[in-house]
């Protein structure tokens, strides 16, 4: 079947089957940030926007993209390199392998939460799992690109 | 791994019926957060994006809910945010992560009976009907005392009647299931107290909700309403708790949430 | 000093990994690879007697389906341990027995997943169901042997018994354990079990592999061992090793896991059968199932003290259980007591023995502490019920019997610690929790705090063992190119190494490439794991550098027609002050690879140390633990670490407080469970949780350096040790609160509800210390 949808400000028309997840899809057609952590939609690897919202592309069939905007980490790449230096600069990025989704998150909350509390971040973030930093590394690098007091 | 053979997207619910006893192995589709996790072979999937079902509406009356509505929209909802003490948002927001709950949808959480499911007793307490397409409109409680029926969840609906509300769960993790979670509202004298996550499918505890009706607010009436939910209820073990833990705890989480109902006034 | 230790420097690679480039396995995967899937065994223990796989094999799309008739029939390991393996060889690449749920039954080679897939169901398998063994504590005694086959082959005696289900026997005693026990005034006993963990690394395991240009076997892995990967393939494919080449590209976490080859063989035997590249990428179900786990144990402890605190034997029992194959078992298991027993040293008789078995569940294998963690429960679980019981302070008792910087140990034997500030991460901990307000419960609403604390140490490298070579080039452009087959994992380690060779050449790391595991460039490296890369290859890296920077002098020195002694180099100009000559680094390089006569200059060094210089940690939690459930909620960690020199702060920083997480997992929520049938039930993140955000409170790393002589710029390790003491900490935190002693992991709501309903409480105000047993 086809698909008309916009991925990072591109008209698109993808060809998929009609069991196929928005997650394949995206790796297939080299969108290779977008990566799949577990197979029960609770580790937020495949994080993406649809229209916006962050979305796990690994549970979201695809022909529901249909008139979408999707956005990945290779669209906000500017956006997401000022979040990514922060992170380095706390060394909070680890072996790297979550934080594509991690950042989508980040920066989706950026735009939907108005001088959120600590732990409205907390509650924001949670469906990213990381297994490296323990998470305060994180914690301290989005305090920085919000500007929340520490 | 599961499969799907078809999609189908149909412009009108019945034209979804229709599809969907056409063959045992059609299916409709939720928001598909759990379809990955099982080996289903799918003939034709039934999407209903086409049919506008995802809405919250608040009337005067009521709020609706439709199926396609996600457990995120609940959460960010701002009249839910007031409306039975913010109970529904507490209850969608331990759910996994915010980009999970953009996923789910009230129709497939609650269409599919997980017993497991945190909207559910919350809906359950809150005296929520259902419409199904062919069975039309059901209380919560009785859709999900039947056998399992091919049929499509249209819209939730609940009562704007002033009734208080509190819900608490138990879990291990903090994004995990919950071992037990329980959800209690009070309208003038009527109370119902829903227990879910037994691990099966929440129930109503309705011995202890007529002994509140009846005028139990000492902290020794609570205790004994709390020690009825108990009682009344069943209880079974999985990896999360067992059955006797999860008993002690449906006391305690009942007492808990009886008393902040209480305090609401 | 230059002022690149210490600094808080970027990882190399954080940009890129950080906004999701495609340096990792599968990203590098060539156009058209085979896809690989496994057929497993769905029951614990069978035979399989008769397989068939003509159907799957003609299935269009089909590259190849492999049974254990089509694969060498020598055994191996799959441990990444240097040669000779201290774990057994009991592993075919296929075997006709198969030894749990989840075993490899047939590797399936074809066009795209659907296919595989596809073939997977068509193959026809007969299986004669043998009795599983599943309780670790019933193997020894069990009808079924779960090695019974007449091939299996250790490379020295490790006590092996495989009629009776034991892997190997371990026992260190020094004095008299029973006649000092018997001596002392106060006595602790207790039976203390650590569960299965699961590594649960973001990136599940994978591998791509193709054959070159020259024919030779290409395997890009996710590893973090590329040299035993080469030699295990070598041997289990029966090919020269010559003909093998093990690229390790980014990896997204190993914890261990990754030391332990798990799917490199599938993909290569492929690539050998059909010519083809294959790839190989696990699901996170066969992640959870079907790879490796920490070793689940039983610790049985006794304490023996005398009246005023000081702890004079030491006795621990242990039973591990090594699962389907024994990976690791050895080894992990000896840990236990070497990285526990010289914690405290006024003992006069300390002793660890027992056994290692198999049973009929996935293998166990290397995580993070290794052993220590283990071992770090049971004994500061003990020590913290002997301080309970001498009505001691928990933090006074450790600094009465703790092994100080400059003393031995009974297991030292007359070897002296180099370094510890172990006395003042104590000190530094405590203030930060606030210890001497808070010790041991506060009351407030109906909700009960405490506090709770434990010590740990473990190595830096495996003394006599690890060997790590480094080289370091000059390149024509006066920048260096770090070469080393250590394996960032995602610790930053490559950075780290290339801080300390910019210490040494007077440069900064943005002058140092690093090219890191690749066995046809890397020089020799077992790999990064047993906390060794800092402190092993890191000397490796100071003593190439010192070597590249001697050879630059001397090149220097001819040049300007001088002698070397006079050359001063700043890292940036060679200068002889009383002639007033001087060349740049750039000039060097230059004439270094120009001309005929000239020799590129390449700094070379191998390093192997004779000890493993402990990093230790002071663990302090605070907890707030609902009466009423049971529910604890981890309010606070502090944890004072002592990793010798802090080669970079940030970077140690994040790394400990993930470890500290991963311990707050083990002791609150991570549980490997099976069914009765031997089925995992924790295959998924569904049912196996790891913490999440919301679950770790908040968690404050400090750093009290001490020097080790032994190390790089007096660095030891860091990696494993911050992973030991959120167990005994949070467990003794949570007896501080309610009276009850979780003595086996993890500490659920439940467990600590029924300890209460059991006394805790109660107990514990009648002042009966021994509440909870």
């Amino acid at each position: 079947m086809q698909i008309e949808c916009v991925i990072n400000d591109q008209k698109t028309v993808l060809e998929a089957n009609a069991g196929e997840l928005l997650a394949d899809t995206l790796r297939a057609r080299g969108l290779l940030s977008v990566r799949k952590g577990c197979d029960t939609a609770c580790c937020g690897l495949c994080t993406v926007w649809i229209d916006g919202k962050p979305t796990l592309s690994c549970a979201v069939p695809v022909f529901r993209a249909q008139g979408k905007h999707i956005t990945t980490i290779e669209g906000v790449s500017e956006e997401a390199a000022a979040f990514a230096r922060l992170l380095a600069a706390e060394g909070a990025e680890q072996c790297g392998f979550c934080s594509p989704g991690f950042i989508m998150t980040v920066l989706a909350m950026k735009r939907e939460l108005k001088n959120p509390t600590e732990a409205d971040i907390v509650h924001y973030l949670t469906g990213n799992l990381c297994r490296c930093t323990g998470y305060m590394g994180q914690m301290r690098a989005v305090k920085k690109y919000l500007g929340v007091a520490s | 791994m599961y499969t799907i053979a078809g999609l189908a997207q149909p412009d009108t619910l019945e034209e979804a019926y229709r599809i969907l006893l056409h063959r045992r192995t059609n299916a409709i589709l939720g928001g598909c957060a759990y379809l990955r996790l099982g080996r289903r072979k799918i003939g034709t999937a039934i999407d209903l994006s086409k049919l506008s079902l995802n809405y919250i509406i608040e009337t005067e009356a009521r709020v609706e809910i439709g199926a396609m509505a996600t457990l995120r929209e609940i959460e960010t909802h701002p009249a839910l945010r007031s409306l039975y003490d913010g109970m529904l948002t507490k209850a969608v927001g331990n759910i996994i992560g915010v980009q999970f709950r953009n996923v789910a949808t009230v129709g497939g959480s609650v269409f599919s009976r997980y017993g497991f499911s945190d909207l559910i007793t919350a809906l359950l307490a809150l005296d929520s009907e259902v419409e199904l397409y062919k069975q039309g409109w059901l209380a919560l409680t009785d859709f999900l005392a039947r056998p399992f029926e091919r049929d499509i969840l249209v819209r939730i609906s609940i009562k704007k009647d002033g009734r208080r509300a509190a819900y608490h769960s138990l879990r291990n993790s903090a994004s995990d299931y919950p071992l037990l979670n329980v959800a209690v509202s009070r309208h003038d004298d009527a109370w119902r107290i829903a227990v879910g996550a037994r691990p099966n499918v929440a129930v109503l505890a309705p011995q202890a909700a007529a002994q509140l009706a009846a005028g139990a607010g000492s902290p020794e009436g609570i205790a004994a309403v709390a020690r009825a939910a108990a009682s009344e209820l069943t209880f079974g073990s999985n990896m999360r708790a067992s059955a006797s833990y999860r008993q002690a705890m449906c006391q305690v989480l009942v007492k808990r949430a009886v008393l902040e109902v209480l305090s609401c006034r | 000093m230059n002022k690149v230790i210490g600094q808080a420097i970027p990882k190399l690679d954080a940009l890129p990994i950080a906004t999701g480039k495609p340096v990792y396995t599968e990203d590098l995967t060539p156009p058209n690879a085979l896809t690989v899937k496994i057929l497993r065994s769905p029951h614990a223990f069978a035979r399989i007697v008769a397989i068939d796989t003509t159907k799957a094999k003609a299935l269009s799309g089909v590259a190849c389906v492999l049974t254990y008739q089509d694969v060498p029939n020598i055994r191996f390991t799959l441990a990444g341990q240097s040669y000779p393996e201290p774990s057994p060889y009991d592993r075919l690449i296929l075997d006709p027995i198969v030894r749990y749920v989840g075993d490899a039954v047939a590797i399936i080679a074809a066009t795209d997943e659907t296919t595989a897939l596809k073939a997977m169901e068509l193959i026809e398998v007969h299986y004669e169901v043998y009795e599983p063994v599943l309780d670790f504590e019933q193997a020894m005694n069990h009808s079924s042997v779960v090695h019974p086959e007449p091939d299996l082959f250790c490379n020295y005696d490790i006590g092996m018994n495989k009629e009776r289900n034991i892997v190997c026997t371990h026992k260190i005693e020094v004095g008299d354990v029973e006649a000092e026990l018997k001596n002392c005034d106060v006595m602790v006993e207790n039976t203390y079990y650590t569960q299965a963990q699961s590594h649960a690394m973001m990136e599940t395991y994978r591998a791509v592999s193709y054959l070159d240009h020259a024919g030779r076997l290409v395997v890009i892995s996710s590893t973090q061992i590329p040299f035993h990967v080469r030699r295990q393939l070598a041997r289990a494919l029966n090919l020269p090793a010559s003909r093998i080449r093990v690229i390790k590209p980014r990896i997204g976490g190993g914890f261990g896991g990754k030391q332990t080859g798990a799917v490199e063989a599938f993909a290569a035997i492929v690539t050998l059968n059909t010519g083809k590249p294959a790839k190989i990428v696990y699901d996170r179900q066969e992640t959870f199932s079907t790879t490796t786990s920490r070793h689940a144990m039983r610790l049985t402890v006794r304490l023996g003290a005398d009246r005023e605190g000081y702890i004079r034997a030491i006795d621990i029992a242990g039973l591990s259980d090594t699962g389907a194959y024994g990976e690791h078992a050895p080894t992990t298991f000896a840990v236990v007591g070497d990285k526990t027993l010289p914690l405290y040293n006024k003992t006069r008789a300390v002793r660890f023995h027992g056994h290692v078995v198999y049973t009929n569940k996935m293998p166990a294998g290397a995580l993070r502490g290794y052993g220590a963690t283990q071992g770090t429960f049971a004994l500061e679980s003990a020590v913290n019920q002997l301080a309970a019981k001498l009505n001691m302070d928990p933090t006074e008792i450790r600094l009465k019997n703790l092994i100080r910087e400059g003393e031995t140990c009974l297991t030292y034997r007359g070897k002296k610690l180099g370094s510890s500030a172990l006395d003042r991460c104590i000190a530094r901990g405590k203030e930060l929790i606030g210890w001497n307000e808070k010790y041991p419960r506060q009351e407030i609403n109906g909700k009960i705090k405490a506090v709770g604390m434990a010590v740990t140490m473990q190595g830096s490298g495996i003394a006599g063992i690890d060997t790590a070579s480094v080289e370091i080039r000059l390149q024509d452009d006066g920048c260096y190119t770090l070469l080393t087959g250590s394996t960032d994992m995602g610790t930053g380690s490559d950075t780290i190494l290339a801080q300390m060779a910019a210490e040494a050449l007077a440069t900064t790391v943005e002058n140092v490439i690093v090219n890191a595991a690749d066995t046809d460039v890397s020089p020799y490296d077992p790999g990064s794991y047993a906390s060794s890369t800092t402190y092993v290859t890191g000397m490796a890296t100071v003593q190439a550098a010192a070597d590249l920077k001697q050879k630059m002098i001397c090149l220097a020195a001819e040049l300007l027609a001088t002698t070397p002694g006079k050359i001063d180099f700043d890292g940036k100009r060679f200068r002889d002050e009383a002639s007033a000559k001087e060349m740049t680094l750039a000039k060097l390089a230059e004439l270094s690879v120009l001309g005929t006569g000239k020799l590129q200059l390449v700094g070379n060094a191998t390093y192997g140390s004779p000890i493993s210089p402990p990093p230790f940690v002071a663990g302090f939690a605070e907890v707030e633990v609902d009466p009423e459930t049971g529910k604890v909620d981890l309010l606070r960690y502090v944890a004072a670490v002592d990793c010798g020199t802090v080669i970079n702060p940030n970077l140690a920083r994040v790394q400990a407080e993930g470890g500290i997480v991963q311990g707050i997992g083990l002791a609150l929520f991570e549980d490997v469970r099976y069914d009765a049938k031997g089925v995992m039930q924790t295959n998924s993140f569904m049912q196996y949780k790891i913490p999440c955000r919301k679950d770790v409170g908040e968690i404050q790393v400090v750093f009290e350096e001490s020097y080790e002589p032994t190390g790089p710029y007096g660095a030891k390790s860091l990696g494993e040790v911050v992973i030991n003491t959120p167990a005994p900490a949070i467990a003794h935190a949570i007896y501080n609160a309610v009276g009850v002693w979780i003595t086996r992991l993890p500490a659920t709501p439940e467990k600590v509800f029924f300890g209460m309903r059991q006394g805790g409480i109660s107990k514990m105000r009648t002042e009966d210390y021994d509440a909870g047993r």
